[in-house]
């Protein structure tokens, strides 16, 4: 356990004690840290009393979420991370984009610690691909889940060396109040899917939806809860602006039908256009 | 779908609620989902029926709120009535509004013995 700040399991340790809501726990690679969650058993019912009453809760349902959320939020405040969750539908270029940023990363920032975590539903086809690059990531595999949550983000940052190596930062007192660029990055890539993470708190500080040239210029309309949950939309592939049908202008301004306070940048990961002012929005952006 | 994960999430608190106060089974389950809340409502109908066999929800009466969205134009400094993220202001045409009443889904209460 980590006696800095209390949180964390034993490295290696396979058995997880889970609350999510199938009541399982991930299965976890020892050797990656790489976790995956499964379908679940039933539950059964408390036996007790007969007479008929109401019970008022005005519970919400996403309360259990958005407190561990608010764990991960403080948990990386006292790392000193800055956690980005990045959102989009399947084959927008995330992973590709997150290798090109990690690489032009490690040129600017040498010594700038960065991590990633994974979500999809199955492979560590992803992770390896980050892994390639130098920064350690663990993949998350959500069985069939279609979105990461706070429970997942928590159990993974645990695992990552991100996590021990940034309790240097927190000795230093002057680190605590000062207010600088990121001591440390860390990149969630979550399960390519555009409805539903837009949901679920993970803790981060700001949600980033990808958008590739080759997709419609109006998808923030056909999906407005992500990108209204969006604090920064990233248009990708804009090398293949020349062979498609894609308005870009009409993009921004359906962006921010739904969100008027949307941020926008273009980049290609292929060509590295527009990668240097999405590193310079990682390295300033405050959540 | 997240209709599923929602679902798992009230039956979690239903089980809860359960251990807490004692009872036996949910007569009548009350939910409250805002229109912009991002749930489509059938679906989480049938997720909570799917997983109520077997538990303390099982032939629960699940009864769904849907309070409209109350939300504040910036542009006409007006209280106006919402659907939709990608709605105009129904008074100026404008777009930068923002909501003023709650979005979370709640369990509101349970009809118990």
């Amino acid at each position: 356990m980590c006696v800095v700040c209390g949180c964390g399991q034993e490295r290696g340790e396979t058995s997880l004690k889970s609350n999510t809501p199938d009541g399982t726990s991930p299965r976890i690679d020892k050797q990656t840290g790489d976790m995956h969650f499964g379908a679940s058993a039933a539950r059964v019912s408390v036996p007790g009393m007969s007479e008929i009453r109401t019970l008022k809760l005005e519970k919400d349902v996403l309360s259990e979420n958005s407190r561990l959320a608010q764990l991960n939020r403080a948990h990386f405040a006292a790392h000193g991370v800055t956690a980005y969750d990045l959102v989009s539908s399947p084959g927008s270029g995330k992973t590709s984009l997150l290798c090109k940023t990690i690489a032009q990363l490690v040129s600017r920032r040498p010594s700038l610690p960065v991590a990633v975590i994974e979500g999809d539903q199955q492979t560590s086809l992803d992770a390896d691909r980050i892994r390639q690059t130098g920064a350690s990531a663990i993949q998350v595999n959500t069985g069939r889940g279609c979105h990461l949550d706070a429970l997942m983000v928590g159990k993974a940052f645990e695992q990552l060396g991100l996590h021990s190596a940034s309790h240097e930062y927190r000795e230093s007192p002057e680190s605590l109040n000062t207010i600088g660029p990121p001591s440390a990055l860390l990149l969630i890539e979550n399960v390519g899917n555009l409805v539903c993470p837009a949901m679920w708190d993970l803790g981060e500080a700001a949600k980033v939806v990808i958008l590739s040239v080759t997709e419609g210029a109006d998808k923030p309309l056909k999906y407005p809860d992500m990108f209204s949950a969006a604090t920064l939309m990233l248009i990708n592939k804009i090398d293949l602006l020349p062979y498609v049908d894609f308005n870009v202008e009409q993009c921004i301004e359906s962006a921010r039908r739904v969100n008027p306070d949307i941020q926008v940048l273009s980049v290609s990961a292929s060509s590295g256009e527009g990668i240097n002012d999405w590193i310079d929005w990682l390295l300033q952006h405050r959540g | 779908m997240h209709e599923l994960s929602l679902a798992g999430s009230v039956l979690q608190i239903v089980e809860s609620a359960a251990a807490r106060d004692v009872f036996k089974r949910v007569r009548s389950l009350h939910l409250s989902v805002p229109a912009l809340a991002g749930v489509e409502i059938a679906a989480f109908r049938f997720a909570l029926q799917s997983l109520a066999s077997h538990t303390v929800l099982d032939g629960a009466d699940i009864i769904i709120d849907e309070p409209a969205t109350r939300a504040r134009c910036d542009d006409c400094d007006t209280d106006i009535h919402v659907v939709h993220f990608e709605d105009a202001c129904e008074l100026c045409g404008g777009y930068r509004w923002q909501c003023s009443n709650d979005r979370a889904i709640r369990v509101v209460d349970l009809l118990v013995e």
